[in-house]
């Protein structure tokens, strides 16, 4: 079988972290690597190397856990946040102040110091998540914008005072033979949490859900990522360990300033670290540290500090322009190992000719989706203006009507993806309306999209367990997902596709994608939105069986579609939309007689006295 | 600690005048900066190096006994130059918004190094004809330096404005940044177009620089004190508009001043990141 990857150009390697879902089946290897490189280093101290040495090393385990802690959230979800100052700080001051003030014992603040980082991030994520339209670079500068807020805040109250706040007088724990080694094994216990946790977070449910946010949210939104929630667990780890990397920081500064903590370098030099080792794996930001702290160290050492400055930057400047996936996915591509499991060839041979089991027992007539005067205006303009629809179980219903008519707005009210002005919409008892989309997806709603959305960085196999993860049939662990994607490709015949990347598909590979991922959701009603659109002749009657094999295992179809002959071949009813409004329902046959669909779609027939341009023109608006 | 003091009349008055004329500087800083943003795309945080790199060589040339009003007709073109430069390398490499921006920060630690190589990291502050004259009108001082750097700000600011507004040139950018690829089917040179408009960017930067250089002093570690708050300025203006950079630089600037009148220096910083934050959460669509 041909591999797509020995095919594939540099694209495909993108897929490093989304192979994660993979990863966790071939790399027990990460975590006992971790645990075994962290216990080897922790016996350093003993041999009493010169202290410089130890605060080095502190030095860069701490950036590992700061550029780590970034890229759990803002690397894997792709929200780029330059506000990791604010994190590390709150945890630099709050085991400061607990120190200097109320005399706590150093380790017992640390606790502390995540937890107000954490408590910060949560409360920022709260408020800047529900607002659409946050992302890239405004969400990159208002978490900028925060961290100087705080600072002044800090600076002009008495926890900084605008002097500093001195821990000259605080006792520090005898961890390590001396207090350099002390740090050291901090530091050392630290980045060896936040790289088991970031390696947890890529291989597991969380790490898949926001590789999906980072490359479509919305369209992860509607497969039932629940991309609130992940976003927020994800900043608050983000923060908690930034917070903890602060809190040890504080101690071995010895001295703390706001001029020092609060700033854009803090951010800048995590995401540089992460960034130039990559951010879709869980360790590139840990080598990005290394590499970085040891040029930077270098250059201070040699006297050199002004060249290192000019350094960095011709690295970075390098790094962006020829590894913009940064240095391990490079890596990869340049040493390739043994990556792609038998796992794919072992599931087609056993499982693809296995037709898959219905999802539910088919009873079909009684009604499965109520909509009842349901509305929605757009600032204005009236996309649906009251509509009563009602799809019967195990149907083919099509959903007709000319551009403009109302049908794509039904489809995302249903989704989840809008709410209606009015109206309510209900699914086997249960109103959709107030829904959060996600929810809608995992009740067993599933869509495609007339121009597909996969997600970019993903395989073609791991689009569809992303589906199959999160749908409604819930097969939870990403394992179990690959093995039910690997059947629902054989399904629709991509099963040859699955280690390719989306980019290398056709569209009609990509619209079969789009099917193959709604299947995986195990949906009990699928809504097709013009799924024929583009396809040629030959094309479109694969997709017309294909249509058909959907119900036949089980869902109940809505059909948006142009293409009259095969809206007439497949479906058992349908409803014309026009200007919001229902025009007509029944069967196709008939309703497509009516003289008022004629008209919808046609215009006006030809009347003497009417002005001739109006004949058989598209309709205003339409 | 700082306590609420109210300010005399002409105290407020002064310190609304000195917001006016800083805010004036960050919206010379910002206008570059916005255009390259909104137009091209590309948020260009080596901007701020820039300005600084335009400033030293203003102070360099009036120490050499050249009028730094005058130089500009030797910086302007060089820095424009150098942005079109820039902007081909981009180009050329096809970088995302984000990866632009860290380019450019990149080439903004390039750019202190460079500076501090030269001139070293201690102060330096030009001396010029100008920096010893101020009027004083009912009781207001108004520095000659400030006054030029307002007049500069105002005059480009209208000048880019009707630009874009009024000349086939600007209706063509403003074309292509809502939709390039549309923009390009009617016949519009993309390329030609963005160099242009990038050079033009660098040289605004140039221009802010000199104005930064008549009436501050400089360091290169003061590159970063400017970025926050003229970003500040730019989104809260909504980036690619000619004029919102200098109303959103004045309401920022007058802002902290009246802060600082109030309250304590050290607070000024407060003000303008608040507003900032209170525009992205609660008009998030204004911007990109």
């Amino acid at each position: 079988m041909s591999e797509g990857r020995t095919t594939s150009g540099p694209v495909a390697d993108h897929a490093v972290a989304a192979d994660a879902i993979s990863a966790a089946r071939r790399l027990p290897h990460a975590p006992i690597a971790i645990v075994g490189a962290a216990a080897v280093l922790a016996f350093l101290p003993a041999l009493g190397l010169p202290a410089f040495y130890d605060s080095l090393l502190y030095l860069i385990l701490s950036w590992i856990v700061l550029a780590t802690s970034w890229n759990i959230f803002s690397g894997y979800a792709g929200y780029f946040s330059f506000g990791h100052g604010a994190f590390f700080g709150t945890g630099l001051y709050t085991s400061a102040t607990l120190m200097a003030r109320f005399d706590w014992p150093f380790l017992w603040t640390l606790p502390a110091a995540a937890a107000c980082a954490c408590l910060l991030g949560v409360a920022l994520g709260a408020v800047v998540f529900r607002v659409k339209g946050i992302r890239g670079e405004v969400f990159a500068l208002l978490t900028l914008a925060v961290t100087f807020v705080l600072g002044t805040i800090v600076g002009n109250t008495p926890l900084d005072g605008g002097s500093g706040v001195s821990l000259a007088s605080v006792p520090i724990p005898r961890i390590g033979p001396t207090p350099p080694a002390t740090f050291y094994l901090l530091a050392l216990a630290a980045a060896t949490l936040a790289l088991l946790l970031s390696w947890r977070i890529a291989v597991s449910r969380l790490g898949a859900g926001l590789f999906a946010i980072h490359d479509d949210e919305d369209a992860a939104e509607v497969m039932g990522v629940p991309t609130f929630r992940y976003k927020l667990a994800a900043l608050a780890i983000s923060c908690a360990l930034a917070g903890l990397a602060g809190g040890i920081h504080a101690l071995f500064l010895n001295y703390v300033t706001v001029g020092e903590v609060f700033t854009i370098a803090v951010p800048l030099t995590v995401v540089l670290m992460s960034v130039l080792g990559g951010t879709r794996h869980w360790a590139g930001p840990a080598v990005g540290a290394v590499i970085i702290t040891l040029l930077l160290y270098s250059f201070t050492a040699a006297d050199l500090a002004v060249a290192g400055k000019a350094a960095v930057g011709v690295i970075l400047i390098a790094a962006i322009l020829f590894m913009p996936d940064g240095i391990l996915p490079r890596a990869q591509r340049v040493f390739p190992r043994g990556k792609r499991p038998p796992l794919a060839r072992a599931a087609v041979a056993s499982e693809a000719p296995r037709t898959p089991a219905p999802a539910a027992t088919v009873a079909r007539g009684d009604v499965l989706l109520r909509a009842r005067g349901v509305a929605k205006s757009f600032r204005g303009v009236r996309a649906l203006a009251g509509v009563d629809i009602d799809v019967r179980r195990g149907e083919i219903l099509g959903l007709l009507g000319p551009n403009g008519s109302g049908k794509s707005t039904f489809i995302n009210l249903v989704s989840g993806r809008l709410v209606p002005t009015a109206g309510s919409i209900v699914f086997e008892g249960r109103e959709l309306t107030r829904c959060a989309a996600y929810r809608i997806a995992r009740a067993g709603v599933a869509r495609t999209y007339q121009i597909p959305r996969p997600f970019r960085h993903f395989s073609v196999l791991d689009n569809v367990a992303l589906a199959a993860m999160f749908g409604g049939g819930g097969a939870a662990e990403p394992a179990a997902a690959r093995r039910d994607a690997m059947t629902w490709l054989a399904f629709t015949g991509l099963q040859d596709k699955a280690h390719a990347q989306p980019d290398e598909l056709n569209l009609h590979q990509r619209k079969f994608l789009e099917l193959a991922r709604v299947l995986a959701a195990r949906p009990r009603l699928v809504m097709l939105d013009e799924v024929l659109c583009g396809l040629t002749a030959s094309e479109m009657d694969d997709a017309v069986a294909l249509v058909r094999r959907i119900r036949d295992q089980g869902a109940t179809v809505i059909f948006v579609e142009h293409v009259l002959h095969a809206v007439m071949a497949v479906t058992d009813r349908v409803v014309v939309l026009d200007y919001g409004v229902l025009l007509a329902a029944g069967p196709a046959a008939e309703v497509m007689r009516r003289p008022e669909v004629i008209t919808a779609y046609l215009g006006q027939p030809y009347l003497p006295g009417h002005p001739p341009d109006t004949e058989l023109a598209e309709r205003p608006g339409a | 600690m700082s306590g609420f003091a109210l300010p005399s009349a002409t105290l407020l008055a002064q310190s609304i005048l000195s917001g006016i004329f800083t805010g004036a500087l960050y919206g010379l800083l910002g206008l570059g900066l916005s255009l390259s943003w909104g137009l091209l795309r590309q948020i260009n945080l080596a901007h701020f190096a820039f300005a600084f790199l335009a400033a030293y060589l203003c102070y360099q040339l009036a120490v050499l006994g050249v009028d730094p009003l005058l130089s500009l007709a030797l910086i302007v073109p060089a820095f424009f130059a150098l942005g079109a430069a820039l902007h081909a390398a981009m180009a050329r490499f096809s970088i995302t918004p984000l990866n632009s921006l860290l380019l450019t920060f990149g080439l903004t630690g390039i750019v202190e190094a460079v500076i501090q190589a030269i001139w070293t990291a201690d102060f330096r502050k030009l001396e010029s004809a100008y920096g010893a004259h101020r009027f004083k009108i009912a009781g207001l001082f108004l520095p000659v330096p400030e006054l030029i750097t307002l007049l500069v700000a105002v005059v480009l600011s209208f000048g880019t404005w009707a630009v874009l507004h009024y000349t086939d040139f600007g209706k063509t950018l403003r074309a292509s940044a809502e939709d390039a690829p549309i923009a390009r089917a009617f016949g519009i040179n993309q390329g030609r177009n963005a160099w242009l408009l990038a050079g033009t960017c660098s040289a605004l930067a140039a221009v802010a620089g000199v104005c930064l250089a008549l009436s501050f002093t400089l360091a290169p570690s003061q590159i970063y004190a400017w970025i926050g708050v003229v970003f500040a300025a730019v989104m809260l203006g909504g980036p690619g508009r000619a004029l919102a950079p200098l109303a959103a630089g004045v309401v920022i600037g007058v802002s902290e001043a009246v802060t600082m009148a109030v309250t304590a220096p050290s607070w000024a910083p407060l003000v303008s990141f608040t507003l900032l934050i209170a525009i992205l959460l609660l008009r998030p669509g204004r911007v990109a």
